[in-house]
């Protein structure tokens, strides 16, 4: 039985507003993401002796660039560039460095800028392998990898496209409800069928939009929160896996389904004890997958289960109750915080309107880098309110 | 006396008394050069490269670098050209007496009978039907076999080759050992690409104008143009080949001078 | 179904002529040996020597035994499709301008999940399939999945088109026609769809057996052009460089000597002076105008053909300053490869073992005759590839070459 996190606990879910295009660098969210922490927490940015960093546009510099670009000296310091999973793997890094008094705050922080030609440059230098056989390959990027899985999920399970659908149009009735979603207009399941084809069987609204933005969050322990009269969450459970299933032909499961039985075991939860589920969702096959893998349907009866659910924050099932990355935007690597940050709002009460009723447990997952075809890093972790 | 002389020619010149009339074909990469059986090394044909024209290879001045034979084009034989003539004294084209530059012409128009056939031989007989309308011809003088090769423009025309060789006009052994013992000649010119005939290999001896006039010191002028406007005598002709060191020919101009 | 090739209407003057562009290029270097394969139109994936497992990506270390003896393998390429998609949207200029552009998702039967180019008449996942390597307009290797049985009008799918060469409604140019190999590729590339085909020959007052017969050929048209001259070089360019689509540069001088059994240099110079400097005046013409029209619609500009000797690789002493002069051209055709590449126009560089025509009279056979000489370079066209060994001589002494070239330095000087 693994180690639980004792009294260490997440604090001050923050955002740097999100925009489609900025004229700024990544080192820019990354430092609003800080200052609002400081803001949020009344720290001082000298007082956070731990920090968490992920970023794709913070090149050609990694964390340790970054303390000098803000004039911090933290005696422990992370580079986590695992784009989707980040949320959940800084979080598993910071909780244990602060567990073992290696650092007593840990500012978490993810962003990024994005020009008008950023994505594909980031694109065409993702990763070797992407680089050597997928790029060339008519340079589609993830809507090309997610075509393939989309449409081999469809033909395998009986997936329609209404389903993705359906989770498209909850989560953007969820966004309309979170100021920061750069979506604001609803989405009727008519416009998701009838929208422009991307890589088919995807179309516009299956498909992420990059954007600009950054998140970030404290770890620290209970007392200190306590002190700084900071709301916060527990850590019940945490998991990650990288390259997990390498021998699957084509992605239907990420490692989620590896370590669900032992991410449950730590919390000392089962999946029905979940309250809300903040999936990572550039597509929404992805998202199907999550639930299945981390247990609330068997493989393949995703497209049930969500014909079963209104997935809204107001109803059966609540995922991705701020609109998620489909309906807020996909910041970079902000886009794998995106779910944290929402989790301990709406489990610290700083849900507003599109609050999840009597949330006590949480579930948030991350999924990231598409170095070839398939995701590499996945991560989950359950929070429990206070 | 001689300032009087020269000043004289200057002033016929001028006048138009004195005509000159250019010999020369253009070199040009186009121009055919002669063709050896391939296995055999080869003349080269005259070819032209572009150092500069006012452009960034050179900014205010155009230059080209040519590259040809001492065969190619109009042209001058020595001769060390020949083995027969190897080992004369004076024999290349920079020790060769440059009195010899200057020298009267005999045209011997054989226009009629190469048109008729390219295998013309010119024939002792010939020439002594010519003298006996023209004169003797002079000591040390230039014999210019018209053909009216030149007027055929088209290179195939000029080489005139089919399977069996080259069909072009030339003398015959026994009108070139007349021409240089009984008459003394300096040289013999053509319009063809040879001083000899297209098929002179099969004379005896072979290419016997090449054998004898060089072997006897004399010279050689071939791809010659212009010979009809040349008159049968009384012409002047100034052919000065390159100062090439141990040179056995060389481009050069060609100019006849004919009074009106 | 493909539907067969028509020909290009001619084309509107008063629309501007597109620009190329290419597909991504970048690789690492490992990902080369893809790419090494495809240029002579092989299909090899790593195959580690430890354990046998197939890898793909590219890869420094065996993902099953970590070893990092990876040596390339042909492969069969069959294998299934388990998904596809057709891109109806691309950030890359290249594939903007393409799409739609189909893409598939193949489980190799040797091992890897391998994403690929689609022929169009793979029907829709789940199908068996063929995958086979072939280099893109950047040079590189990419993966097509072919249908595993051959289909009607093949070739002229409109994404594969994109990968070869074909000369099927395209213009031709072949430096010399006098040559029994000049008059052969001139009937293969006629016969392989060629619309109209110059044909050059330097010095016209010599005629050579079978040029007739080529007059005669209605496609044919006869230029006069000496790779020696630069006027004439230029001239030709200037009145048809503009409309050139493939150029077979068929002009050669070989002479059979080497340093000690001549004297002098100008066998050597006749030989560079075509073989090498010949290239070198037809790449600075031809060039510019080729690159300009590498993306002229349907029978657009596309391929450069040398046609080299395996002598380039290694000296034949026999034939010692011929090979030399073809070395010299080998290089400038990396040189001339570099330099098209960025309009995505293939260099094809040809290395026939002994061509059976006199110059190599006394060479024992196998010789390759110019009829398959010039099957192998129509090949090659529509094959897409880069280097092109035809010939059991020429197979042997690159298979010799690719081992230990040195000791087929050695095999070479004692025969």
């Amino acid at each position: 039985m693994r180690r639980g996190y004792d009294d260490v606990v997440i604090t001050c879910p923050v955002t740097v507003p999100y925009v489609r295009y900025s004229i700024r660098g990544g080192h820019w969210f990354l430092a609003r993401a800080l200052a609002e922490l400081v803001k949020a927490s009344g720290v001082a940015k000298a007082s956070m002796d731990g920090l968490c960093v992920s970023s794709f546009t913070l090149t050609p510099d990694t964390a340790i660039g970054f303390t000098q670009h803000v004039g911090v000296s933290p005696r422990w310091l992370d580079y986590v560039p695992l784009g989707g999973a980040s949320g959940v793997v800084c979080l598993r890094r910071a909780s244990r460095a602060v567990q073992a008094g290696d650092a007593d705050i840990v500012a978490c922080i993810a962003g990024d800028t994005s020009h008008t030609d950023s994505f594909r440059l980031t694109l065409a230098n993702f990763s070797m392998f992407a680089r050597d056989a997928v790029y060339p390959y008519g340079a589609g990027g993830p809507n090309a990898s997610f075509a393939f899985l989309t449409s081999y999920y469809m033909r395998t399970y009986g997936a329609e496209r209404a389903d993705f659908g359906k989770m498209c149009v909850a989560q953007r009735d969820n966004a309309l409800k979170y100021s920061e979603a750069l979506f604001k207009k609803p989405l009727t399941l008519a416009e998701y069928l009838d929208a422009r084809p991307i890589a088919e069987p995807l179309r516009l609204f299956d498909c992420v939009m990059p954007c600009a933005g950054g998140e970030g969050f404290l770890v620290m322990r209970k007392a200190r929160a306590l002190d700084l009269g900071l709301p916060y969450v527990h850590i019940l459970g945490t998991i990650e896996r990288h390259n997990g299933f390498p021998a699957d032909p084509i992605q239907m499961r990420g490692g989620w389904a590896v370590d669900r039985d032992d991410l449950y075991a730590q919390a000392g939860v089962s999946p029905s004890d979940i309250d809300f589920f903040q999936t990572y969702d550039d597509y929404p096959v992805i998202s199907l997958m999550q639930i299945e893998d981390l247990g609330f349907c068997a493989k393949g009866e995703g497209p049930a289960f969500v014909r079963a659910n209104t997935l809204t924050f107001d109803g059966s099932f609540p995922v991705n109750t701020s609109g998620g990355q489909l309906s807020v935007g996909q910041a970079g690597a902000a886009g794998g915080y995106l779910g944290m940050v929402e989790a301990v709002r709406q489990l610290t009460g700083q849900a507003e309107a599109r609050a999840v009723k009597d949330a006590k447990v949480g579930l948030v997952s991350g999924f990231g880098m598409i170095n070839f075809d398939r995701g590499l890093a996945s991560g989950a972790a359950i929070l429990g309110a206070a | 006396m001689s300032t009087n002389i020269l000043s004289q020619l200057v002033a016929e010149l001028s006048s138009g008394r004195i005509r000159i009339i250019d010999l020369t074909q253009t070199l040009s990469p186009e121009f055919p050069q002669i063709s050896l059986p391939p296995e055999m090394g080869q003349c080269l044909p005259f070819r032209i490269e572009e150092v500069s024209r006012y452009d960034d290879r050179g900014p205010g001045w155009y230059w080209n670098n040519f590259s040809c034979g001492e065969h190619t084009g109009t042209h001058f034989d020595a001769p060390i050209h020949w083995i027969s003539g190897k080992d004369l004294p004076n024999n290349a084209t920079d020790t060769v007496p440059i009195t010899d530059f200057v020298r009267p012409a005999c045209v011997l128009d054989c226009s009629k009978e190469a048109a008729a056939n390219p295998d013309f031989l010119l024939t002792v007989e010939f020439v002594k039907r010519w003298e006996a309308k023209h004169g003797v011809i002079p000591t040390r003088s230039w014999v210019l076999m018209r053909t009216d090769w030149s007027k055929r423009t088209d290179p195939a025309a000029y080489q005139n080759f089919d399977e069996t060789g080259q069909h072009t006009p030339g003398p015959d052994a026994e009108v070139v050992q007349f021409l240089v013992h009984e008459r003394d000649v300096i040289g013999f010119g053509t319009e063809a690409i040879g001083t000899d005939a297209g098929q002179a290999q099969y004379l005896r001896p072979p290419y016997p104008c090449h054998y004898f006039m060089h072997g006897a010191g004399r010279y050689g002028l071939q791809c010659l143009t212009n010979l009809d406007r040349l008159p049968p005598t009384g012409s002047v002709i100034v052919a000065a080949p390159l100062k090439i060191q141990d040179g056995s020919g060389s481009p050069l101009r060609v100019i006849a001078m004919v009074t009106s | 179904m493909t539907r067969e090739l028509s020909r290009p209407k001619r084309k509107n003057p008063i629309l501007r002529t597109r620009l190329a562009t290419l597909p991504p290029g970048a690789r690492s270097r490992v990902a080369l040996g893809l790419t090494a394969a495809a240029a002579r139109g092989a299909f090899e994936l790593q195959v580690c020597r430890d354990c046998q497992a197939v890898q793909y990506p590219p890869r420094e270390a065996c993902q099953a035994c970590l070893s990092s003896r990876l040596p390339w393998r042909v492969q069969a390429g069959d294998g299934e499709l388990i998904a596809d998609t057709t891109l109806a949207h691309s950030n890359d200029l290249f594939f903007r301008e393409r799409v739609p552009w189909r893409l598939g998702y193949v489980r190799l039967d040797c091992g890897p999940t391998v994403v690929v180019h689609m022929h169009g008449d793979v029907p829709p996942a789940p199908a068996r399939v063929k995958v086979g390597a072939r280099l893109d307009k950047s040079g590189q290797a990419v993966l097509i999945a072919f249908p595993s049985q051959e289909v009607p009008n093949m070739a002229d799918d409109r994404q594969l088109r994109e990968f070869t060469c074909d000369p099927k409604f395209r213009k031709v140019l072949v430096t010399d026609g006098k040559t029994g190999i000049g008059q052969a590729i001139v009937k293969a590339i006629i016969a392989a769809g060629a619309d109209l085909v110059w044909v050059g020959h330097a010095e016209p007052w010599k005629k050579f057996p079978g040029f007739d017969e080529l007059k005669a050929i209605p496609q044919v048209s006869l230029m006069p052009l000496d790779l020696t001259d630069s006027k004439s070089v230029r001239e030709i360019a200037a009145e048809i460089g503009g409309r050139v689509d493939v150029l077979i540069n068929t002009a050669e001088v070989h002479r059979n000597f080497g340093i000690g059994n001549r004297r002098g240099v100008e066998i050597a110079q006749a030989e560079m002076d075509v073989n090498y400097f010949g290239l070198l005046r037809l790449a600075q013409e031809f060039g510019p105008a080729l690159r300009g029209r590498a993306a002229d619609g349907q029978s657009n500009a596309v391929a450069w053909v040398n046609i080299l000797s395996v002598y380039a690789l290694a000296n034949f002493p026999p034939h010692g300053t011929f090979s030399a002069s073809k070395a010299a051209a080998h290089s400038l055709a990396q040189c001339l490869r570099a330099e098209m590449r960025p309009a995505g126009i293939r260099v094809i560089n040809v290395f026939p073992g002994p061509i059976d025509h006199e110059w190599n009279q006394q060479i024992p056979p196998p010789k390759v005759t110019p009829q398959a000489l010039a099957t192998a370079i129509v090949r090659a066209l529509k094959d897409g590839v880069e280097d092109v060994y035809p010939g059991d001589v020429a197979q042997e002494w690159l298979e010799r070459w690719r081992d230990n070239p040195k000791a087929l330095e050695r095999e070479l000087s004692n025969p």
